[in-house]
């Protein structure tokens, strides 16, 4: 028994990375990022507000959070739709309560599926981002280029119209990225994506038009991923988060440079009554911190940009 | 297919003569951080796939990525202030990828040892030569970039052969990371009959296992880690016994994370009678004064 000899050439195996998206760096190496007002921590969070498709394919895996049962999956469709019509709405006041800001991270078909929902969004006046046109349309490594530009296209086409913004940042469904996806999302106007969750700063990202900002928004701290994946409590998703803000804040202090705090969370799952006093110990906490600054997206990204 | 490993004897760890480490030392205390390079496209095995999505799978490669961008600095600061040297499972390309990273521990006086080329090349169906020339590159990288003799091994992803073992002694080791089975070191027979031991590193107390795999929360972490603390330092007064903390730098160093590892790290070395140390000197001095 052997492998193929190829398993033993390593093609890539040279100084800085496997391949040529981005360049290596470590974040103690680099200039100290300085935020508005000499904050130490930007804190951006961002409400996911998506549809899962009841006729999922689920292909090539099923979007984090969707539908699991044989079809039709009542339960798994409407508990994410809960999230559009109750948690959001918990969600929202949890952050006017104690003065955050948010972005919205949006599947396109909400503005043909629930168009109030997107017209109170845009009331917020907060930033929203596109995400995709919804949890089932997978932007992955086996998906034709051409349907994918497709997608993208009209993702963002629509939800401009819709809402008015420029739509500068995406979040695909998943975190999910294809080999073009950078490509085609540069071409289509986008100036950050925040699938790329290798850093705790912004970084330049190399497409073939012009460099995209990856503003990498935590897996780790994500509401889904603690609570639904690790099925940790609400009460250790809290504590989760309020440890992170802490140790944030400390390490800025100390390196003498700003850190970001980047939060997602999902109406649908901190949006349910047993869970919003969660979120809403978790907020205070930050919001009660010195030295933070509670901004959009792309406020950050802004920011970053100009630091020196 | 063996039915039985048959790689050491059997024994019962209060029926053994009692170790003892250098100045009366209770426990040998070690942290293992992996330092690994995963590739983006690496390829294909045909008993185990790199990614669980098709490439380039964002999530799995950035997080990874995240350890050598972010969480190495952060995890060497902590080990700074508590006074333990690494002892580094290396995925030896990262010599080539990341010389800085591995400049920042060389200054450190920290141990390299052997994780194969890139955790993403399993050593699943090679033959003896290609996993021979497997290992011997990964000595020969980590004596040309560290001027280390590379004595321990942990097989990449941990993916091993019946061969392993024997020919990580001929490339010059002497002690394996791989296997679990006791709380002190233990002679492990290779056919070259060199001498060659099992080091304890623990897979209960892996970071990665703890949190990915059996989804522990970082403060329950801490506590699991010092609850293994306090009942081994316990036994080993009357004969000493081995604790490994393996790390990752993409898992542990994680701000909601890295604080309450360290509440851990402190409560061990405020200890007395403990020897802070590295899986070389463990082997080495094992070797001298209990193996034949």
């Amino acid at each position: 028994m052997s492998l193929d000899p190829s398993y033993l050439t390593y093609p890539h195996r040279r100084y800085g990375m496997d391949h040529a998206r981005y360049e290596w760096s470590m974040l103690t190496e680099r200039t100290p990022v300085k935020w508005p007002g000499n904050a130490k921590l930007a804190v951006w969070i961002n409400l996911a507000v998506q549809f899962f498709p009841l006729n999922q394919r689920g292909k090539p895996f099923a979007p984090p959070g969707g539908m699991t049962t044989a079809y039709p999956d009542l339960r798994h469709y409407t508990l994410r739709e809960y999230g559009n019509r109750v948690g959001i709405v918990r969600c929202l006041r949890a952050l006017d309560r104690f003065g955050l800001r948010s972005t919205f991270a949006v599947n396109s078909i909400i503005s043909e599926k629930y168009p109030r929902l997107l017209e109170r969004l845009c009331e917020q006046n907060n930033e929203i981002l596109c995400h995709s046109w919804h949890m089932d349309s997978l932007h992955h490594g086996e998906l034709d280029e051409s349907e994918e530009a497709e997608t993208i296209d009209r993702s963002l086409t629509r939800l401009r119209e819709a809402t008015g913004q420029p739509i500068r940042g995406w979040l695909s469904p998943g975190g999910s990225q294809s080999h073009n996806t950078p490509d085609l999302l540069a071409s289509h106007g986008i100036e950050y994506m925040s699938d790329w969750l290798n850093d705790d700063l912004p970084y330049p990202f190399h497409t073939t038009h012009g460099d995209l900002i990856a503003l990498p928004l935590s897996l780790e701290l994500d509401d889904h991923f603690i609570v639904g994946v690790n099925l940790h409590s609400e009460t250790e998703y809290a504590e989760q988060i309020k440890d992170a803000c802490d140790f944030l804040l400390q390490e800025a202090e100390e390196a003498g440079g700003g850190r970001l705090l980047a939060l997602n969370v999902h109406p649908w799952l901190m949006g349910q009554p047993h869970r919003i006093a969660a979120l809403e110990d978790a907020i205070k906490h930050i919001a009660s911190q010195s030295g933070i600054w509670s901004a959009s997206a792309h406020e950050i990204v802004n920011a970053w940009r100009k630091s020196p | 297919m063996l039915e039985s490993l048959d790689r050491y004897d059997f024994s019962l760890i209060d029926e053994r003569e009692p170790i003892r480490w250098p100045n009366g030392a209770r426990l040998a205390f070690w942290v293992a951080p992996n330092i690994e390079f995963y590739e983006i496209d690496p390829a294909p095995n045909p008993a185990r796939r790199a990614w669980p999505r098709p490439v380039p799978d964002v999530q799995g490669y950035a997080t990874r990525d995240y350890g050598n961008r972010v969480g190495h600095m952060r995890m060497m600061r902590l080990l700074d202030k508590y006074g333990v040297r690494g002892s580094i499972s290396l995925s030896t390309a990262l010599c080539e990828h990341h010389p800085e990273i591995i400049e920042l521990c060389a200054t450190r006086n920290w141990e390299f040892f052997s994780h194969g080329i890139y955790n993403t090349r399993y050593t699943y169906g090679m033959s003896e030569a290609q996993e021979r020339e497997m290992i011997e590159d990964s000595v020969r990288t980590i004596k040309k970039h560290t001027g280390q003799d590379c004595a321990g091994y942990l097989a990449p992803a941990l993916t091993h052969t019946e061969r392993t073992l024997d020919l990580f002694a001929e490339a010059g080791g002497i002690y394996t990371c791989d296997l679990f089975h006791d709380d002190q070191p233990t002679a492990v027979r290779v056919r070259s009959g060199k001498p060659f031991v099992s080091v304890p590193y623990s897979l209960e107390l892996n970071d990665t296992i703890a949190y990915v795999v059996n989804k522990v929360e970082p403060r329950r972490y801490a506590a699991m880690i010092k609850n293994a603390f306090d009942r081994l330092y316990f036994e080993g007064k009357k004969s000493s016994r081995v604790m490994c903390i393996p790390l990752h730098a993409y898992q542990v160093s994680h701000p909601h994370r890295l604080a309450a590892f360290e509440d851990a790290l402190a409560h061990i070395t405020s200890h007395k009678d403990i020897w802070v140390t590295t899986g070389r000197e463990i082997a080495e001095y094992y070797i001298e004064h209990h193996v034949a």
